[in-house]
C-alpha cells in the first residue's frame, strides 16, 4: 500500500474518534433536555 | 459564558484547520520515512494532551480525597474521560504510523506496552465510575486515578531507561528535531489543547446538569405520594 495512504488513514482516524465522541455528548445532553423538559410538567 | 464558548470553538476551528495545513503543507518532508511521518504531528500533540489530562485529573482525585468537593469529583471523571479519547488516538495512530516504517503494526515494547496498560488503567476507571453502585464510588475512583497517573511518568520516561524501538522524545531527550518541525508540532500541540480544554468544558457542563437532574429525580421520588412513584 501507498505509504501516503497510511498518513491519511490516521488522519481520518484520530477525527472519527473525536467527532465519535463529541457525537455521544452531544447525544446526553439531548437526553438530558427532555429529562428536565419531563421535570417541568406539572403534576408528572 | 454562553456567549463565550461559541467564540471559542470557531476560534478552536480555525486554529486545528491552520495546524491542519501546517502539518500536511508547511511542514518539510522527512528524508527517511517520507510523508508518513506526518503522522508525528498528531501522534505526539495527542499524547502530550491525554498526559496532561491524566495529570489534571491525578490533581482533582487528590483534591477531592482531602476536601470532598464533588466539583473536583466532576473534573477528574471529566478529564479522565477525555484523556482516554486522546490516548485511543495514540494507540490507534502509533500503530498505522509503525507498519510502513517498522514493517510491523505493533510489538511489544516498553512504552507501546506501558500506554496500553495506561490506557486499560483509566477504561478501568470509567467503568468503574458508570458501573459502580456504591455511594463510595468517587472515593474509589479517586484511588485508582492516583495509582493511575504513577503510570504516565513511567510512559513518559520508559524509552529512556529500556531499550525499546520507539523513537527518542523530542523534548529532553536524545533525539533531535528540524526547527520548523518543532514549529508545526507546537502549533497542532496548541490546537489539540484548546480542543481538548472546550471538550473538557462541554462534558463537565453536562456531568453538572446530569447530576442536578439525578438530584432531582431523587426530591421528586421522596416528594411523591406512596405508590405514585414510576
Amino acid at each position: 500500500m501507498n505509504k501516503i495512504y497510511y498518513l491519511f488513514a490516521a488522519y481520518a482516524v484520530t477525527w472519527i474518534i473525536h467527532i465519535t465522541y463529541l457525537w455521544t455528548i452531544v447525544h446526553r445532553y439531548a437526553r438530558l433536555k427532555r429529562e428536565i423538559e419531563e421535570l417541568k410538567k406539572p403534576g408528572v | 459564558m454562553k456567549r463565550v464558548f461559541p467564540i471559542l470553538g470557531v476560534l478552536t476551528a480555525i486554529l486545528l484547520s491552520y495546524a491542519l495545513y501546517q502539518a500536511l503543507v508547511v511542514a518539510p518532508t522527512e528524508r527517511t520515512m517520507g510523508d508518513v511521518q506526518r503522522i508525528f504531528y498528531y501522534h505526539v500533540p495527542s499524547a502530550w494532551t491525554a498526559f496532561i489530562l491524566f495529570f489534571i485529573n491525578f490533581g482533582a482525585s487528590v483534591f477531592y480525597l482531602i476536601k470532598r468537593r464533588p466539583a473536583a469529583d466532576i473534573v477528574a471523571l471529566v478529564t479522565a474521560e477525555v484523556g482516554v479519547v486522546f490516548c485511543t488516538v495514540v494507540l490507534v495512530t502509533g500503530p498505522i504510523w509503525a507498519r510502513p516504517v517498522w514493517g510491523i503494526w505493533w510489538t511489544w515494547d516498553m512504552r507501546l506496552t506501558s500506554t496500553l496498560v495506561l490506557w486499560l488503567i483509566y477504561v478501568s476507571y470509567l467503568f468503574l465510575r458508570r458501573f459502580s453502585s456504591s455511594g463510595e464510588t468517587p472515593l474509589l475512583a479517586a484511588s485508582l486515578a492516583v495509582l493511575g497517573a504513577l503510570c504516565v511518568p513511567f510512559v513518559y520516561f520508559s524509552i529512556w531507561f529500556f531499550r525499546t524501538q520507539h523513537p527518542q522524545p523530542v523534548m529532553g531527550g536524545g533525539g533531535s528535531i528540524d526547527p520548523r518541525m518543532l514549529h508545526v508540532l507546537l502549533i497542532n500541540w496548541l490546537a489539540f489543547s484548546c480542543f481538548a480544554f472546550l471538550v473538557c468544558w462541554s462534558r463537565y457542563r453536562l456531568e453538572k446538569l446530569q447530576r442536578d437532574v439525578d438530584h432531582a429525580h431523587a426530591l421528586e421520588s421522596l416528594l411523591a405520594p406512596r405508590g405514585s412513584v414510576r
